[in-house]
């Protein structure tokens, strides 16, 4: 409880506080009391707005590609085959890889000069896709999905492990194919698995912070900015925590009215067995 | 035709030999039971025949062709799993209707045999629920549903009613009966449990350790078992088994325990002679043994069990072998504690070689 005093309640509560007052522009200046007032001003500025889209394009690029890979490598793991359990380790590793170590590989693999990745899609000597306006999104979100490939790899295969022989069996003898078992046994029965790992990936996507700073630091032209790190960036680099306590309270609710939304709606679909 | 042929059938599991050189030939409309202890590889063999399992030698037949490289789907049959394996997702209506519609049967057509085979097990009004919402025996009933819609030459079960409580057992294992009468068709039925082997099959196949011990209609396996493991996993109480030595007491062959001198019949006699066992093991049933004040072998009444229609007397010979006698209430019980004689006709009696488990004689 204390803990939660200390790291939770208590930044909550000084986040509200500091999102009535606007920020000084010099730092011995007292900080005037500004109310709501500050959250009509930020929530229209261009900055947060383009922050939003460029969060919800994230999460759109990041969340249903990592989840799609992660089963299916999960259902090739699934197989019985001989050293099955390497393949199983190599799959769940990004989630034992940091941000930071996935994002350097990749800034190496990207890199105009020596990177592989350039190398194979032709574009060597040219400017880093992490600096090209249009691909920064793409690339910061390849990255991304890489790494929570793993944890949708671990709850996907979780989540098939737990559905009983017998009924693969009797699927087998029922004469379902490879697609009418996968269509109408194991999908409707992983739902449950699915639903978590989408909820799951959305906050987690919402949240992303550690590979903008590494790779992009929400450029080039503020088209990876993201909000997180955008709050990151009107704290340490503009000195506005005014203006970040506004968008981070802005992220809250939208991080809540997601999740809502997605238990309503996916809830309706999902089987629960018994 | 539904019948199913095992031809040097094994199957090894690493080191574990789960099935030996197994040969069975189930006939078309039998009701045959494999019958035998947990671990005895029983399930194994249904699996082979059902295709989930690939045998490591030997051929599966049903019909009359082989289908070691049929996939099961294409063996024209259906399995009643012990769990019953129905889709949990899915409405009564339409885990009946699954295998059909795997096979790209047209709608109407499934609509009809799914209500055929809904109505012939009583599910009609719960044709839209889902597993979840139903009991045990009417899940049961729903998993045979699957399984007779198909119209399968072969039905395979295992354990079906493992799972159910001992009423609904009984209940079940009549409505099986009467169930595979009407659809005049072939089962293998796997059960560990020996009640609803004698009462369900036409014949009975014992298995022990992955091989077959005997096959035969279950009167026959219980009167004439023909190894010590069948005489002693068929029947309750178990049979009695006293070991002992072939020994000639004034010319008369007879077995000699430390008990006492078991006195044999002249074709027995026989048998025991041509074996040349060294040892054997006399088994009496608990009902063909009677108490009386003389008699060859000398016990002490231990406990006596009252089960309302009978009485079991369990009595120690003079070298501690326990011996289980089954009375009805209409006989005297003997007291605990009291020294009876005990009694039996040779005639009932049933030899082993105490060394292979073999029988001896008829």
């Amino acid at each position: 409880m204390l803990i939660f005093a200390v790291f939770v309640f208590y930044p909550f509560a000084r986040n509200i506080y500091l999102s009535m007052y606007s920020t000084p522009p010099f730092p011995n200046l007292p900080s005037q009391f500004v109310g709501l007032s500050q959250y009509g001003q930020v929530l229209v500025s261009h900055n947060f707005l383009n922050s939003l889209w460029v969060t919800a394009l994230f999460v759109v690029y990041t969340v249903p590609a990592g989840l799609v890979l992660g089963l299916l490598l999960a259902l090739l793991a699934h197989q019985k085959l001989r050293g099955i359990r390497a393949f199983r380790t190599v799959f769940a590793s990004p989630v034992a890889t940091s941000v930071a170590v996935a994002s350097v590989i990749f800034f190496t693999l990207l890199n105009p000069q020596v990177g592989l990745f350039t190398y194979w899609l032709g574009q060597q000597d040219q400017l880093s896709v992490l600096d090209n306006p249009t691909w920064a999104l793409v690339a910061v979100s390849v990255v991304t999905i890489w790494q929570n490939v793993g944890l949708a790899f671990i709850l996907m295969s979780a989540g098939l492990q737990a559905v009983p022989d017998e009924l693969l069996e009797a699927c087998e003898i029922d004469g379902a194919k490879r697609w009418a078992r996968l269509r109408h046994v194991i999908l409707p029965l992983l739902s449950p698995t699915i639903f978590f790992a989408v909820v799951v990936g959305t906050i987690l996507s919402l949240q992303s912070f550690g590979q903008i700073d590494l790779l992009t630091q929400g450029g080039p032209l503020q088209r990876t900015n993201l909000l997180v790190y955008n709050i990151y960036d009107q704290v340490f680099n503009q000195n506005n925590a005014g203006r970040a306590a506004v968008m981070a309270i802005a992220l809250f609710w939208i991080t809540l009215v997601l999740a809502l939304i997605q238990i309503r709606l996916l809830e309706r679909r999902v089987t629960y067995a018994n | 035709m539904g019948q199913v042929t095992l031809r040097g059938v094994s199957k090894h599991y690493g080191t574990v030999e789960a099935v030996r050189d197994f040969d069975l030939k189930v006939m078309d409309r039998e009701f045959l039971v494999l019958l035998g202890p947990s671990g005895c590889g029983k399930s194994t063999v249904l699996r082979i025949i059902a295709g989930l399992e690939d045998p490591d030698e030997g051929t599966v037949e049903i019909g009359d062709r082989v289908v070691n490289d049929v996939e099961p789907k294409d063996r024209n049959i259906a399995m009643v799993f012990q769990n019953y394996a129905l889709y949990p997702h899915m409405t009564v209506h339409r885990n009946i209707d699954f295998p059909l519609k795997c096979r790209g049967m047209p709608k109407p057509e499934r609509d009809g045999l799914v209500a055929e085979a809904a109505e012939s097990l009583g599910l009609t009004p719960l044709l839209d629920r889902r597993p979840a919402q139903l009991s045990g025996g009417q899940r049961q009933r729903v998993a045979l549903a699957r399984a007779i819609v198909r119209r399968p030459e072969v039905f395979l079960m295992d354990e079906p009613l493992s799972n159910l409580d001992a009423k609904l057992r009984v209940q079940t294992r009549t409505e099986l009966i009467e169930l595979q009468r009407r659809l005049a068709t072939t089962v293998v039925y796997v059960t560990h449990d020996q009640i609803e082997g004698m009462t369900m099959a036409n014949r009975l196949a014992v298995m022990n350790e992955g091989a077959l011990e005997q096959v035969a209609p279950p009167s026959e396996v219980y009167a004439h078992p023909a190894s010590l493991f069948v005489a002693q996993f068929i029947g309750n109480p178990p049979m009695n088994t006293v070991i002992g030595k072939p020994a000639r007491v004034d010319g008369e062959l007879g077995i000699e325990t430390s008990g006492g001198q078991i006195p044999l019949t002249p074709g027995q006699c026989q048998a025991v002679e041509a074996s040349s066992a060294e040892s054997v093991a006399v088994g009496m049933r608990p009902e063909r043994i009677t108490i009386a004040s003389s008699g060859p072998l000398p016990a002490t009444v231990a406990v006596v069990e009252s089960l309302g229609s009978e009485h079991h007397v369990i009595c120690r010979l003079a070298d501690d072998q326990e011996v289980v006698v089954r009375l009805g209430t209409d006989v005297p019980v003997p007291k605990e504690g009291a020294r009876v004689h005990l009694g039996f006709e040779a005639g009932h009696l049933h030899l082993f070689d105490a060394a292979t488990g073999d029988r001896i004689g008829l």
